[in-house]
């Protein structure tokens, strides 16, 4: 889903329902940093593992 | 070792050569005189830093002990705690939070072994930046050519320990930030390992990836205040409850039975001439003939960059919600694109980044030290939005991070290495660690700078040159 066209529509829809306003002129960088974001979790996601698979993060109870 | 360095005036002070009221004086003159050039301090404590100094004196004067960094003038990136200041973590917004009631652990702990602090220093906006840019406060410059980025975010804490006004700062560290300043401001700089060092009394960016560290002229001095801040904090839930290991005792130990390789592949693409001749030197100089291949580079960069920008971005939603004008407007449209990435995206690169780790952590088990560039390219030039990257025009405020994020995505130890190249800008390299040996990448750097290879060039020979000239001969 990454044409222009997609990506402003999830601009428009996932700003409105976290409640981000967003003026126009922004629209053309939050589009180009999250083109680059989506090109980098498709680098992560290619990448084969195991359901099993624990994520990273620390955390102590 | 230079008469103003920290192990310097720590002795002198101690022995009742120097009185430390004397060396916050002069460092309070020098910040007044260069300061102006470089813009490294948004505050400066200096009644608070002359209280603390007459306490030392008078403790040196009545034969009570004083500790390791006694009298050492120090100040640290302004996302972390002064008490009596507001954290401004380089943002507008944060101004209107009320002084900070306390001083961060790590402020404490320098001060507890004497050190001094003498003020905030600059830093790009919430830590979100490479290139110590700050839309309110200025850019911080760089101290060997002021038209130059100082690097970020910690691009204060370069500027100030590059420029000589003290002679440590701390930074914090995310994806680079600390070592990203040190390459472009030619210092010593220290990440430790993910946990090594409390982050309580800081302000962070993304959590599960945010450390603290020092950077100095010299790698005594990085050893000596690393020492000093390292301890279990039942205030940061990341903090290791592991016993402190003091790496000054083993500095000068040597390189004698280490295994050094130079990591390939991802980490050579890319690099300017003047990364691969820095790395090359420092490889040289440590007979380090072996390459070896961090596996997944790329993909481990691409992982915490989604982390990042996510994680990032989940912090400062109730701003960005509220007052998204008042944000930078660089890391305002960064953080808004966070805010949109999908959840299955960052649990995935969680789940990366465990795999990651098990891959680095077994060529470990082969060598001890891997050498990486710090930085692709020498500091750009302030307000530079692109640079030119594997012969493509790429973003530079993203780009610039492309060898340190692999390397603090598994949190390993890196003590970033300032290599002076022949009448240029500096650039440093990173010595990487295994989790936990800080120690052994201090010892490295260490004969790096006792062969000459490794040092903080003079800031007098840069642009800053002139205002030098005008303190040397005015000051008393």
């Amino acid at each position: 889903m990454n044409d222009m066209t997609d990506f402003d529509v999830y601009i428009d829809a996932g700003t409105s329902l976290l409640g981000i306003p967003v003026r126009p002129e922004w629209r053309a960088a939050i589009r180009q940093h999250l083109g680059v974001s989506f090109d980098l979790a498709r680098l992560v996601l290619d990448f084969p593992l195991p359901d099993e698979a624990d994520q990273a993060p620390v955390f102590r109870a | 070792m230079s008469n103003d360095s920290a192990a310097c005036i720590a002795a002198d002070v101690a022995a009742g050569r120097r009185r430390a009221t004397d060396v916050v004086t002069q460092t309070l003159e020098r910040i007044a005189a260069r300061n102006p050039a470089l813009n490294a301090f948004t505050a400066v404590t200096a009644q608070r830093a002359l209280a603390t100094a007459a306490a030392i004196d008078a403790a040196v004067a009545a034969g009570r002990p004083v500790g390791a960094l006694a009298g050492v003038p120090f100040a640290v990136k302004n996302l972390i705690d002064v008490a009596g200041l507001p954290t401004l973590a380089g943002s507008r917004i944060n101004r209107d939070r009320p002084p900070a009631a306390a001083d961060a652990t790590l402020v404490t702990r320098l001060e507890a072994a004497g050190a001094v602090l003498l003020g905030a220093l600059n830093m790009g906006e919430y830590a979100y930046d490479f290139t110590g840019e700050n839309a309110h406060d200025g850019p911080s410059r760089n101290p060997h050519d002021t038209t130059r980025m100082s690097g970020g975010s910690s691009g204060g804490s370069g500027a100030a320990v590059g420029g000589a006004l003290v002679p440590i700062a701390l930074g914090s560290d995310t994806n680079g930030s600390i070592r990203v300043p040190a390459s472009f401001c030619g210092v010593f700089g220290l990440k430790p390992t993910y946990g090594r060092l409390s982050r309580a009394g800081s302000f962070p960016f993304v959590s599960s990836l945010d450390h603290l560290g020092p950077l100095a002229r010299c790698t005594a001095d990085l050893a000596l205040a690393y020492d000093a801040m390292q301890g279990a904090d039942p205030r940061d839930p990341v903090c290791t409850d592991r016993a402190a290991d003091p790496a000054t005792p083993t500095l000068h130990d040597g390189i004698a039975g280490l295994r050094v390789a130079v990591a390939g592949g991802y980490f050579r693409a890319g690099a300017s001439a003047q990364a691969l001749s820095a790395l090359d030197s420092v490889a040289a100089a440590l007979d380090a003939t072996r390459e070896i291949a961090l596996p997944e580079a790329a993909r481990a960069r691409a992982a915490a960059y989604v982390i990042t920008a996510s994680e990032g971005a989940a912090l400062h939603l109730p701003r960005l919600r509220t007052r998204p004008e008042e944000f930078d407007p660089d890391v305002r449209d960064r953080l808004i694109a966070g805010a949109l990435i999908p959840a299955a995206f960052v649990a995935q690169a969680q789940k990366f980044r465990r795999w990651y780790r098990d891959a680095v952590l077994r060529l470990f088990e082969m060598v001890d030290v891997i050498l990486a560039p710090a930085t692709p390219c020498v500091a750009p030039l302030i307000g530079q939005k692109t640079f030119v990257l594997d012969g493509r025009e790429v973003p530079l405020r993203a780009n610039i991070g492309i060898y340190t994020q692999p390397v603090s995505f598994i949190g390993l130890p890196v003590v970033a290495v300032p290599v002076a190249l022949p009448g240029g800008l500096p650039i440093a390299v990173q010595v990487i660690a295994a989790p936990w040996r800080e120690a052994v990448a201090l010892r490295v750097a260490q004969a790096l700078e006792a062969c000459g290879i490794a040092c903080a060039p003079d800031p007098a020979a840069g642009q800053v040159r002139q205002s030098f000239g005008r303190h040397h001969s005015t000051s008393p």
